[in-house]
């Protein structure tokens, strides 16, 4: 299925959930789905007959810009060989989003890492923990304000 | 004899055969440095080409070097790759369960200072000499077989000229 065409499908069920397709764009085309519609969306994607995206083949935590991060989801259908991506945006202020482990059960330690290294909170998430960094770790060093501590557990950091 | 073709140390012997004299230091040492046995641990790609000199190719066995699978039969440890702090925090307590005499090995870049992630890695700790005492470092990135070789056998030129009178690392 065409791009667009999964697209028009998600844009008449969800209506205002979903941002504008930008094709735009130097990689694939995407676009963004709200962050509190996302786990209804992921469930949709998944078992709607016609789109099938049976496999979520990565979710990304990026610190996005000034005021917000986002979640990056590319999902695959093995059933029907297509591909698609969903973008999620998150305010700064209240960095929290649904989580999708429930549709995907690889997005369980994606999710955690995403956690870990950018800091966003994902609702209904099974056993949100640090899965990279040390339990102990302060802050989320993927955030582009992350100040390398000068001691950690008494071990210098900077070089 | 055998075994005094391969002792690299001035023995004496006697002609009624059986009885051999040699200092305790000699002894004590060649004994050492003919079985470094070596901590079963890899860290990073440095410990590919760890595993590559283990392998039949470059043959450590030969050296007396066998990897063990507790830090409790060991006498050297090879830093084969970067050490994040959290593996730091472990390093340091398998050093500490080893018992002396002791020797560290620092192979590769990472271990040595941090290598590539000198400065943007924040989880990388800048060398592991700065939580345990480093014997030897091996450069490179990371080093070739020969290099580690190179690097156990100036361990061993270490070992070969410790002293039970004067206290050595």
């Amino acid at each position: 299925m065409e791009i667009t065409d999964i697209y028009n499908k998600l844009k008449k069920v969800f209506g205002d959930g979903i941002g504008e397709l930008k094709t735009d764009v130097p990689v694939s085309p995407f676009f963004f789905a709200d962050r509190s519609k996302i786990n209804a969306v992921a469930l949709f994607l998944r078992d709607e007959e016609s789109l099938q995206f049976d496999n979520l083949s990565c979710l990304s935590g990026v610190d996005y810009d000034k005021d917000n991060l986002a979640v990056v989801y590319h999902l695959f259908s093995y059933a029907l060989g297509h591909s698609l991506i969903v973008k999620c945006l998150i305010p700064k202020s209240d960095p929290k989003i649904q989580t999708v482990s429930d549709v995907w059960a690889a997005a369980d330690w994606h999710e955690r890492e995403a956690f870990d290294l950018v800091g966003m909170v994902f609702e209904g998430h099974p056993d949100l923990r640090r899965i990279l960094l040390p339990d102990d770790w302060e802050g989320h060093p993927l955030r582009k304000d992350y100040k390398v501590p000068e001691f950690y557990n008494g071990m210098k950091v900077p070089y | 004899m055998g075994i005094l073709n391969k002792l690299d140390i001035s023995v004496e012997q006697f002609e009624s055969g059986n009885i051999i004299i040699t200092s305790m230091d000699k002894l004590l040492n060649w004994s050492r440095l003919s079985s470094m046995w070596q901590m079963f641990f890899g860290l990073a790609c440095c410990a590919i080409e760890m595993m590559a000199t283990s392998a039949s190719h470059y043959d450590l066995d030969r050296f007396g070097i066998i990897p063990r699978p507790s830090p409790r039969h060991v006498d050297i440890i090879l830093i084969s790759g970067t050490v994040t702090l959290k593996m730091a925090t472990r390093i340091k307590r398998l050093y500490d369960e080893m018992p002396a005499p002791k020797y560290i090995l620092s192979m590769g870049s990472c271990a040595n200072c941090g290598g590539p992630y000198w400065e943007h890695g924040y989880h990388v700790l800048k060398g592991i000499d700065r939580v345990i005492p480093v014997d030897v470092y091996v450069p490179g990135c990371p080093p070739r077989p020969e290099a580690l070789l190179e690097g156990l056998i100036k361990l061993q030129d270490k070992i070969r000229n410790q002293s039970l009178a004067k206290h050595t690392a």
